[in-house]
Parts: C-alpha cells; structure tokens; sequence
C-alpha cells in the first residue's frame, strides 16, 4: 500500500450540482479518488461527464447557479469545500493551479505577457517588482519560450497558439503548485505542438516534485502521460486504474466501448471501429441505475435499477459494473470478485 | 481493387489561393494553398491532412467552388472547374457536395430538417411534393434517424445526429463526390465511430468517391485509401495510406506521425518521438525554398533557395524533399 502522507488530494464522495431553472443537473455523483505525489492523474469522459466541473470543483470555482452539494476534498489535510472564497485564494494559483483548453481566452488581451505573470508571482510571494520580473523571465525560459527578455513585452495575440498555452503553464507552475489541473490543455493544438506542451508538463512535473490532473477525452494522449486514469460517465467513476491496467484488461463496458471505437494501432491491420451505439445521457433527466446502461451491450434488469458500487479488483483497478458481482452472467474478460469496496 | 478505380475523377493541377490581407509592412498575400497537384481516384476515400493553417480547409472549398482559385485546374470528370462561371457550376454542384466539422454552425437554426435535407433538391429540381418528403424520409432512415425527425428543427438534435442531418442532406441530391471537411472532430469519441462505419457503408452503396480533411491521423489513416500531407499551402507527400504510415519519406510527414499519441500504454511514442522545433511558419507572403526547412532537421542550403518539386519517389509514393532518398532515421 502507499503511505498517506504520499496523498496529495483526497476527494471523497464529490457531488457538484447546478440548480438551473431547468431543474437540478447533477453533474458530479458521488465521485472518490486520490492523487499521490508524482501522479499523472487522467480523467477521461465525453462532454458532459463531469470531468472539467471535478476539476472546477477541486479549484473551488463552479459558478453560480453550481455548487458542490456533498462530500469533500481533502488537500494535504486541509478541507476544501468549507473554506471561504478569500481562502481559497490561498490555495488557488499557488498549491493548486490549472490551464485551460483555449489559452486565447485564458489570458487577458489588453496587458502584456509580463503583466500578466508578474501579477500571479507578486500575488503568492513576497519578490518585489524587480526580483518578480526576473522570475517572470526565468519562468518564460522554463518553459521553453525562446528570447524570454523580449517576449515577455508581447502580448497575448503576438504569441501562436503552442506559445500561448506554454505562457499559461509559466504562469500555473510560478509558485511550484502541489498540483497543477489541466483540462484539455493540448485540445486546441496541433499534434506536433500537443507533443511539445504534454513533454513539457511531464518535465516540469518531475522537476518541481508536483502532480498532474490532465482531463482529456483523448486515450492516446491518456496513455503516453498518464500514471492511472480515472474513466467518468454521466457524471459518475465508471472504472479507475493503472494506465497498464485500463488498456490491458479495461473492466468496464464504457471503457471497453471506447477502445474498441478508436483506432488503436496506426501501423497494424484495419480493422472495421465498433461504436458505442446511443448518446450519452441527459444530466437533467439521467437514468435511473447506471448511467451507461442504456448504451450497454450487457446491461442486466439491476443495471437500470441500481448503479453499481465500485469493486474492488486490485490495488490499484476498481470498476464500477454489477458485472463484477459474484452471480452475474460470466462475460469473457470481466474479473468476478467477493467483496465490493465501501462506496457511500 | 478494379481497374475502374484507376480512373481518376477529380484531378488538381498548380491549384493555388491567395488572400489578400494587409501586414505592418504594407499590403500582403497568404498563400494558403500554392501550387498543389493530386489526383483522386473514382470510389476511392483521399485523406488530406496537415495542422492548422496548412491550407486543407482551403483546398476543400476551392475545390467544391466556394473559393475562385487564384490559377491552376480542377478537373472533375473531364471539366475544369475552376473556370466556369456559377450558372455552369450549377450541375456540379449537384456531383461535389460537402459536409462541414461544425455540426452546430453548418445547419439553418431556423429550418426544420425537412427544409434542409429538401433544399439540394429544389435547387436541382431533382423531386418535389410528396416525392420529396418521402426522399427526405428515406435520406434520414439512411443516415440512423426517424421520419419524425423530419419536422423538428436543429436544435432538438445533438451534435451526432446533426452531423447525421448534414450528411443526409449531402446525399439527397445524389452526389458523386463528397467533401467531407473535419466531420469528426468536433464529435464525442463514443460517436466518432458511429459517423466514420456509416461514411464507409454510405461509400460502398452509392459508390461514393470522398476527399476526406482531417487532422486526426490515426482516424484518417482508419478510413483513407491514399493519403496526401499538406504542409504551409504545399503538399509534402502522396502515399497510399498504409505505405505512409509504414515508410514515410518527408521530414514533416516523419515527425507528424511520430507525433501521434496512441492508445497503447506498452507503445509509447515519446521513447521514437522526433520532436519538432518551433511552431508551424507564416503563409503571409512566403520566401522561395521549402516551406518546412526552418524546422526541419535535415536542411541544407538548397532548402533555402529551391522548392522542392512534388517527385515520385517509388511508385504512387510521391515526396517534395530534395534529400529524400538520402534521409536515414
């Protein structure tokens, strides 16, 4: 087992509601995971999953008419979810910092690169104007940014979309966050530029003794990063595991779904893609039971009653799906266990 | 393959597009696509792909004639297109139609799915009436809809079912090409595929010939019989798809799908990556030599000064790099 003081983030039972006039959407159900130092956390899921409102929560910034409804998030001891905004700001940008997937509209038009970095470093330390200019810089070289001492006199629209995102990572990582969230941060970038930004983030990561939170709906990129993936669904953890586990023996028909609907080996055989058939849930009116089982090719009469609690199926695998319990039909690769884990 | 498939139907020669755009130093000119030769073959599924701003999307659109190319030929069927006027365009219209990537932008909010599936086919007078509606039934069960459907408007539909309804309405008219501009990429993964099959079994009952944009290279790859890469408005490389993943010959083309992260934890590509330098360069007003030689790793001083010309390298393997042959890994 790891040792607790290893875990960074511990969130447990995570419910993120927004009450619209429409109705309440549930966004997040009842989600439980840990980031450990070191980790390269994946969380995969389509739109509407719930994957970027985890990550907003944990950030302490769902809007209104959001909120988080239940359960808690524990960083290094300290609860989250009770804090008040002033607090947080403690936390926000300086243990825990994130990027965005559109870098254009995460940085401001009007100041300059400079401007914009100085403020997040002079906000966290106690470095004078001078002192926070040169950190700008060596942050800008970090991440790879060529001529520092002039670009940092550019504006946002004078940077290309690969230069912007590095921008943004120099700003997240200028107080050495404990976590760094980044959802979907190579999304709107070109596959060669995605390569460049995701070995940064890797690199980086090692340097500074932090972890990653990478949302994504990109298995290739998931499996080049990632330590352990988190795969959600209709708001819910479908399946959590090791990289090597998720793609060698996935142990749920969501996760199974999805790789079988990709192509997975540029230089193998064709082979005809096997799609999900449906569409993914409405989160006003989400089924009853699992989410995934009107889309399932095994979904059994429990399945629409009653999701499933997570099982267990080894340290580090554990999956969601009435499939693992014991007296369920025998589906070839699915592993039946004894015992499910606590799941409240 | 037939021998019908050796027939080409759309042949492009030197087609090239400038716009006009203005830079600090004055008046300026992006060449967003520069002189580019292929051939797409009858029934065949032609995969363009390159980043953002290589000139796919503009190829695609001067091709079905949205665009007025600035010189070169498009010949479709024996007919150069890029020199009709509209009122001749007409009846290729009708052959050529497209798909677009934005399921959201590409249909009238204001239209029932009836008004857009139906439109193609008053404009070319191919049924009207009752004939029409039941047209439009057929063209929505095809494509994985309801002839309920057919009443409701866009916004009832998620983003797979209307890029279903873009589809249907491209088949209406009966086409025999079809451009499909990036129609994945703005979809969710589990649905990705479902679009992709459907294009595959649309293309083999109708005969369909696709010229298919994209910047996914694994699913472009996935469904491409030949497959041209496209860097700064010039085409790098044409290869049959499997041949280009297999033995790339083009700098760019080598680092590109060195590039792709693939969905196999045991196969990472950062343990082969050839990581590439720099950002993609500017089409304003571009300087004689290879568009690609300031990322490149091989470049040499004839880069600087001489286009590479678009040259077959081995048979139906096509590569525009002086040093090709040259290049080891």
């Amino acid at each position: 087992m790891i040792p607790m003081s290893n875990t960074i983030l511990d969130v447990k039972n995570l419910r993120t509601t927004f009450y619209t006039h429409m109705g309440e959407v549930q966004a997040v159900r009842g989600i439980s995971f840990e980031v450990n130092q070191g980790d390269v956390l994946g969380i995969v899921g389509e739109s509407g999953s719930g994957k970027s409102v985890t990550a907003m929560s944990i950030m302490g910034l769902v809007d209104e008419p959001g909120r988080v409804s239940g359960g808690s998030i524990l960083f290094m001891g300290q609860e989250l979810t009770k804090l008040s905004d002033a607090e947080m700001n403690e936390y926000r940008g300086k243990e825990i910092s994130m990027i965005f997937q559109d870098p254009m509209t995460s940085l401001n038009p009007v100041y300059t690169i400079g401007n914009q970095l100085i403020e997040v470093i002079r906000r966290h330390t106690d470095l004078d104007k001078d002192q926070a200019h040169a950190r700008a810089i060596e942050l800008l070289q970090m991440v790879g940014i060529p001529e520092p001492e002039i670009r940092i006199k550019n504006y946002p629209h004078q940077f290309s979309g690969g230069m912007r995102q590095r921008a943004m990572i120099a700003m997240a990582i200028s107080c050495s966050p404990k976590i760094l969230i980044a959802d979907e941060p190579t999304t709107a970038l070109d596959v060669t530029i995605q390569a460049q930004i995701l070995d940064l983030m890797v690199r980086l990561k090692n340097q500074l003794h932090s972890s990653i939170i990478l949302i994504t709906h990109d298995l290739g990129v998931v499996s080049e990063v990632c330590n352990k993936v988190n795969v959600m669904y209709g708001g819910m953890l479908m399946e959590k595991a090791s990289v090597f586990e998720l793609f060698d023996s996935p142990q749920h028909p969501y996760t199974l779904g999805l790789l079988k609907s990709i192509p997975r080996d540029v230089t193998g055989e064709r082979k005809r893609l096997v799609p999900i058939e449906g569409t993914p849930p409405d989160l006003l009116k989400p089924p009853s039971g699992c989410p995934f089982s009107p889309r399932c090719p095994y979904a059994m009469g429990i399945c629409v009653r009653e999701a499933a609690p997570l099982y267990t199926l080894s340290d580090t695998h554990s999956a969601s799906c009435w499939l693992h319990h014991k007296g369920a039909p025998v589906v070839e690769g699915f592993v039946q266990v004894e015992e499910e884990s606590v799941h409240e | 393959m037939s021998d019908e498939k050796r027939t080409p139907l759309l042949s492009v020669r030197n087609l090239t597009k400038y716009f006009h755009t203005s830079t600090p130093t004055g008046p300026g000119i992006i060449a967003a696509v520069d002189g580019i030769d292929f051939d797409i073959y009858k029934g065949e599924t032609f995969g363009l792909v390159g980043e953002s701003g290589c000139g796919k999307t503009t190829t695609g659109r001067t091709i079905a004639r949205l665009y007025t190319p600035t010189d070169g030929s498009i010949l479709f069927d024996g007919v150069d297109l890029a020199t009709l006027s509209q009122r001749e365009l007409r009846p290729f219209r009708k052959r050529i139609q497209m798909i677009f990537q934005d399921p959201y932008a590409s249909l009238n909010t204001r239209m029932t799915i009836t008004d857009i599936v139906a439109e193609g086919m008053k404009v070319h007078n191919i049924a009207s009436g009752d004939e029409m509606q039941e047209r439009v039934y057929q063209m929505l069960e095809r494509v994985g809809l309801k002839r309920e459907h057919a009443s409701r408007y866009p916004h009832e539909f998620s983003g797979g079912q209307r890029q279903r309804i873009g589809i249907a309405r491209s088949l209406a008219v009966d086409p025999e090409m079809i451009i499909c501009d990036e129609p994945i990429s703005a979809l969710d993964v589990s649905i990705q595929a479902q679009v992709v099959n459907m294009l595959e079994d649309l293309q083999k009952e109708y005969g369909l010939t696709y010229l298919f944009i994209a910047h996914d290279l694994s699913m472009v790859r996935h469904i491409s019989d030949r497959i041209g890469v496209m860097y700064l408005g010039k085409m790098a490389e044409i290869a049959g798809s499997d041949e280009l993943y297999m033995n790339p010959l083009h700098p760019y083309t080598k680092s590109l799908l060195s590039s792709i992260p693939i969905a196999n934890p045991h196969k990472k590509v950062s343990d082969t990556r050839i990581m590439l330098k720099g950002d993609i360069g500017s089409p304003i007003n571009p300087k004689p030599g290879c568009r690609f030689a300031p990322r490149c790793r091989y470049v040499q001083e004839r880069c600087g000064f001489e286009t590479p010309l678009l040259r077959e390298i081995r048979p139906d393997h096509f590569c525009a790099c002086h040093f090709c042959e040259t290049i080891k890994d």
